[in-house]
Formats: C-alpha cells, structure tokens, sequence
C-alpha cells in the first residue's frame, strides 16, 4: 500500500453511497469494510438515496471523499448530479469517485465532467485504497 | 453401500451384518495404506482444496463417507423424499424449461427481445424490469429518474402490461415475473391484460417471484414493513388457489442471497427458511396447508463449484420434503415436491476476459441439468459489462440447447446418484442447513433474524472474505488475479438510450389523461378500505388494474395503510 504521499495527521474521511433504487449493495459494503481496514472513517448511506440526500450527508458529516456505488446503468445521471450539488454548496473540493458495472467511454465522459477515478468488476480493493491516499496526499492540508 | 446391496442367499441378519463389518473393516484397512501411499507423494502448492464456498474437500471419498440410510435418503426419481428428482421420469418426460430472464427499455422494446427469443426455440418467457417498477415508482416519478428502462422493462400500469405481452397469447406462454415488494400489483397488471386479450385467467400459467423475505434480505427491493408485506403475499396464495390454480405465486429464492456473498450452504438454509416462514404463515391465516403448498416454487444459484451446487439442489429438495411432510402434515404429495429455476451465477463472471464466461456459464448448466432444475436461464457473456446483445444471449441460449441434446446427460435420471463424493456432500449440507434453521430459530426466527441485520450481516461477512481470498490469492479467478491479459480488445456492448424515460413519461401521461378519473379515485379507495379493514385485498386491486391506476398510485395508497420499510444500515 502507498502510504508515503499521505501526510495527513488524521484519518480520510469518506462516505459510501448507493445512489438510485437499485439494490445490489454487495460491492459498496465490500468496499467500505476494506476502506475502514485501511484506516479511513468510513460512512455509508445505506440504500436508495437520492442525490440529494447523498450530497447533505456528505456536507453535513464533512467528507473528503464521496464514493458511489451504480450497478443500475443510470452513472451519467448519477454522478454529475452527485457532483453538481456539491458544487454548487461549495465543495468542489470534495472527491467524487465510485465503481460499479460502467462502459470505459462513460468513464471517459464523467472524468471530463469532474468526477474522479472509477472502478470496474474485479478491482482489487487496494487499488481504490491507492487511489484515494494518493489523491488525498495531493489535495487534502488539514 | 456394496454391503446393503449384497444378495441376501438365505443368510440371517446376523450373518449379514457380520460380513458388513467385514467389508467396512477390509475397505478401512484399505483406506489407510492408500492414505500412508498418499502421504508421502507431494501436492500441488497452487491448489487450496476448498470449495468456492470455502468448504474443506477430501481428497478421496469412499463407500465409508456414504449413509447407510442411503436408498432411505434417495427414494426414486418422483418418490419422497425426491432427492433423485420430483418427476419420476426426468429429463426423459420433458426437458427443463429454456427460460431467458429479459427485459429492457419500453414494453415494445421488451416485446421484441421475446418473440426473438421465441422465434429461437425458448420455451418460457421471463420478464426483468426495471428499478423503479421493481420498487413500486411510475416512470415519471422523480426517483425514477437515470434508471428507467435501464435494467430491465419499464411497466407503470395496465397498458404497459398490454404492450409487453402483445401478439403473445397469455394462455400458450408460461412467464416467470422477478417482482418481489409490488408483486401482487404486477400481477394484477397480468391478470388484467390476460382477461384484456379474452383468455381464460384459470389457464395462466407461470410463476411471480413474490419472495419478500430475500428481498429484506439481500436484494433490497422492498416496499411495506415485513408483516404487511407477509399478509399481502398470503391473499396471493389464497386468491390465486381459487383463480388461477396453475400460477406459481412464489419463487422462494436462493439466488439473490448467493449473489449478494453467501455461501452455498447459507443460500440453501435461508431459503429453505424463508420457505417455512411462507408456510408457517399460510397455516397462521386458517389455509389448509395442501390448498397452498403444490405452487410454492423455488430459485437456486448456480456457482462454479460443480458438485457443491449439485449437491445442494438435491439436499434442497429432501430437506423440504422431509419438513412439509414431518414439520406441516402436508399430506398431498405436490406439496411435498420442490420444484425450482436455476440461473448461472451473474457474481462468478469476470469483467475480464469476458469470453472466458461462455465457458464458466456452461460448466454452471451442466451443474443445474445434474442437479434436476426445471427451468434454467443461461447468463449472457457480457453481463458484467452491461445488459447483453441479442448476439450473446443467443450464445447464452445456444449453450442450453448444445447441453440438452448433444452431451448425453438426459439419458439417464440423476446420474450422479450414488457417487460417494455427492452422496457425502448431500448429508453434509443437509445437516448443516439443519444447523443454520436451529440458529436462525435462536435468533427468533427469520423475521426477526431479518430486523437484527443478522441474517445480512451473515451474508456480508461470507462477501467480505470471499473479497479476502481473492485479493491474497487463495482463490484464484481466470483473467482476474491470474493468467491475465494486459490489452485486452473491446467487447461490443448494448447501449440503452435515454429514449425510454421520454416515451414511458407521454405513455403514462396518455394514459392518465384517457382513463375514468373517478373510477380510478373509487378503485384506490376500495383498496384502502380493504386493506384498513385486514380483508384480502386482491379483488380491489385487480379493479385498480383494470381502471388503470398506476403501479404508483397503488403502492401509495397501501403505504398509507402499512407504512414503508427501513433497513438495517451497517457494513
């Protein structure tokens, strides 16, 4: 695990959501439990969130990161929605990433819209691990 | 056992049994100068000798692992306890039903994708549909917006249903519906265009998945609290035994609790407990357990690991016997027969190198064709990727086709029977699940198993080390941590468009606007005042079908009555 670019003195803060009315939460607690035995604090929705309550959860607990879960094919109304609003509060600093069952060109697309790093079937939970201390030794002081 | 099956020749029990003791003490003997053999010959370093479930195998089995209770456990293919099957002719009286899950897009598009799959030689149609319709939301709902028509078809109200089916005539076809929390008001929608196309609602046939407890469970598309939920699908049992007695009003399913980590042991036992808690409920209303059990039907997932699932599938259908018959005094031997689908495990196949799924799919099949399934639906290669193309469910379809006629294992009824490694397997899960029921009972039950999250955290317990095994290489997956490929080529994919929610949002507000509004208004009311006044609720929402209220409108209404569901939520 890479560890060295994180100089952070307290734990990544991040919240796991499901977004939408689709249920398949296997992965997102997979991923949760693995983030939390990475040292992070890890808080998730549970299912069935709307954007919007996904977006004052993550302001309200004070996030570095919002992590969501699509397996419903409904990522290109999803994330830039889950985006747009924090934006909108004022959060652009807040990292939006995810995984879930997402075509390569729609991950193309929902990069060029702000959304950070997203992760398909068969990921190694270290790599997402890797992934979020790295963004999160670059972007995050305090 | 070879001792049982001696030839009696006039010998007394006590001779007999002697020379049982015998065979056993030679067969003993034998065993351990294989197992001093063995011992000192090495073994593979990249092989763990677990099943995918993480159960420790034997590297032998012998006529010792076997019960001498066995022709007592197998009965005959179509005799109690059925573990050799529930017909007694198998796949030489009639082959498993083909049945392709399918559904996406608008109720034309869907319509389309069936008479393909028709057209191709399917047997049965199975409809997939989308979130929102899963959960009980119109297509023009707010919540429903990004997932309409997404992961399956789009039906808001009678019309939809109408559409979906047009051309194809109700009373030829059997169709599976997966609806669970507004199961009964999807039906409606169905008996309602069958009545609409002039057939006979008695001749229906099929199955609607109504399994409310795996959806708490696992799948999580819920919609009222879990008692509401339970009195709801015990007015299907009663309504449906009366009016459409061919109609399987559940599919007490395994698959979903599979896919979302658990074992195949605890697939086996919490659906067979769901099962009991359906039965226990039917007898709680004053049904006579006979009136409901014959159309209880049930759902397996296939895995990878071969005789582990063929194993289940047998344990299954003995276990259900023994208790509908033993536990509930069933006495008409329908109810004591498990019939059940069977569909490839989704979860086992790999986003990488998803040609590589064509082959898992079909080691799966053969799995559910051994294991005596009497339908099957075949994933699709591309699954993992998105919804699949007419050019991989066809594939998907074809592997069906190429097992059933060309490999030979319909000839023969359950082939495996007697295998001392199958055989062993089959007592193994059986006193496992016995096991589990006992745990889940110190927990209350399954209700309230369910409302403690322990049966989920059960699940994501077995998800979360099967991740574990994965990433330390225990377990080892084709294409995903070995024998990987760098520049893998693009694999084409479907596409489902935002057209969908544009032409389900001027379908329904068509329909709203061509419909009685007071009718609809009387219709909700009825509903209302049936299910305040604990009645059958049925017969008002069948009238809200026919009167064309939307799957919304309905869902509302009752949530007025019985309130919404919250989950558990941890990790």
């Amino acid at each position: 695990m890479m560890t060295e670019s994180n100089t952070l003195s307290r734990p990544i803060r991040i919240l796991v959501a499901k977004p939408g009315l689709d249920g398949h939460d296997r992965g997102a607690k997979v991923v949760a439990a693995a983030l939390r035995d990475a040292g992070m604090e890890v808080i998730y929705t549970g299912l069935h969130q709307t954007p919007e309550m996904i977006a004052t959860a993550a302001i309200q607990e004070d996030v570095d990161v919002v992590g969501l879960s699509i397996l419903s094919g409904a990522h290109m109304t999803l994330f830039p929605r889950v985006r747009d609003l924090l934006v909108e509060a004022g959060r652009e600093d807040i990292l939006v990433t995810g995984g879930g069952i997402i075509p390569d060109k729609d991950i193309e697309a929902l990069e060029g819209l702000g959304v950070g790093r997203l992760f398909g079937p068969g990921t190694p939970t270290a790599d997402l691990i890797d992934y979020i201390q790295q963004w999160a030794g670059a972007n995050l002081t305090e | 056992m070879t001792a049982i099956n001696d030839e009696h020749d006039g010998r007394s029990m006590a001779e007999r049994l002697a020379a049982r003791d015998e065979e056993i003490e030679r067969l003993e003997a034998e065993l351990s100068a294989w197992r001093e053999q063995a011992a000192g010959l090495p073994t593979r370093d990249d092989g763990e000798f677990t099943s995918v479930s993480g159960r420790a195998v034997e590297p032998l089995y012998t006529a010792l692992d076997v019960s001498d209770k066995l022709q007592e456990n197998l009965g005959l293919p179509g005799q109690y306890p059925f573990t050799r099957g529930v017909h007694p002719t198998g796949y030489r009286g009639k082959l498993w039903t083909m049945r392709q899950f399918a559904g996406f897009g608008t109720a034309e598009d869907t319509n389309e994708r069936f008479k393909f799959l028709l057209s191709r030689g399917q047997t049965g149609l199975s409809v997939a549909f989308d979130f929102p319709t899963l959960m009980g939301y119109d297509s023009d709902s707010p919540r429903s917006e990004g997932e309409v028509g997404k992961c399956g078809v789009a039906i808001s109200s009678l019309a939809d249903m109408e559409t979906l089916f047009d051309g194809i005539p109700l009373d030829k076809v059997s169709t599976s519906m997966t609806i669970n929390g507004p199961a009964a008001m999807l039906f409606c929608f169905y008996v309602a265009a069958a009545e609409k196309q002039g057939v006979d609602i008695a001749k229906l046939q099929g199955t609607i998945q109504n399994d409310i407890l795996k959806e708490y469970v696992a799948q999580h598309a819920w919609v009222y609290p879990v008692e509401p939920a339970m009195k709801i699908i015990v007015d299907m049992f009663e309504w449906a035994s009366e009016h459409t007695p061919k109609w399987n009003t559940i599919s007490i399913s395994g698959y979903h609790i599979r896919e979302a980590g658990a074992t195949a042991t605890q697939e086996l036992a919490f659906t067979l407990a769901n099962g009991f808690s359906y039965v226990q409920h039917g007898i709680d209303r004053g049904l006579d357990v006979d009136q409901f059990a014959p159309r209880l039907s049930f759902f397996w997932d296939v895995h990878n690991d071969f005789f582990e699932e063929i194993a289940k599938m047998r344990a299954a259908r003995r276990i259900w016997a023994r208790h509908m018959r033993e536990r509930f005094g069933a006495k008409d031997p329908r109810s004591w027969k498990m019939r059940f689908h069977s569909q490839t495990a989704g979860v086992s196949l790999t986003a990488q190198q998803p040609h590589n799924n064509i082959v898992r799919v079909a080691y799966q099949a053969m799995a559910a064709a051994l294991g005596g399934t009497q339908s099957l639906h075949t994933n699709a290669f591309d699954e993992t990727l998105a919804l699949p193309t007419e050019e991989s469910v066809r594939i998907a379809l074809r592997t069906q086709q190429v097992l059933a006629y060309e490999t030979g294992i319909t000839n023969t009824i359950d082939p495996l029977a007697g295998s001392y490694y199958v055989e062993a397997l089959t007592d193994e899960m059986e006193r496992e699940a016995e096991a589990i029921f006992a745990e889940i009972d110190a927990q209350g039950g399954v209700t309230a198993a369910i409302e403690k999250g322990w049966l989920q955290r059960q699940i994501a317990q077995s998800a979360t080390q099967f991740q574990r095994d994965v990433e330390d290489g225990r377990r080892l997956i084709v294409g995903v941590n070995a024998f990987t490929e760098h520049d893998e080529p693009d694999v084409e994919i479907l596409t489902i468009g935002e057209d969908a929610d544009r032409v389900q949002r001027e379908r329904l507000a068509e329909v709203r606007a061509r419909r009685d509004q007071s009718q609809v208004e009387t219709c909700l009311a009825a509903l209302e005042s049936a299910a305040v006044a604990e009645q059958n609720i049925m017969p008002a929402m069948l009238d809200c079908a026919r009167a064309y209220c939307t799957l919304y409108e309905i869902r509302h209404r009752l949530e007025e009555v019985y309130g919404a569901y919250r989950e558990p939520v941890f990790f």
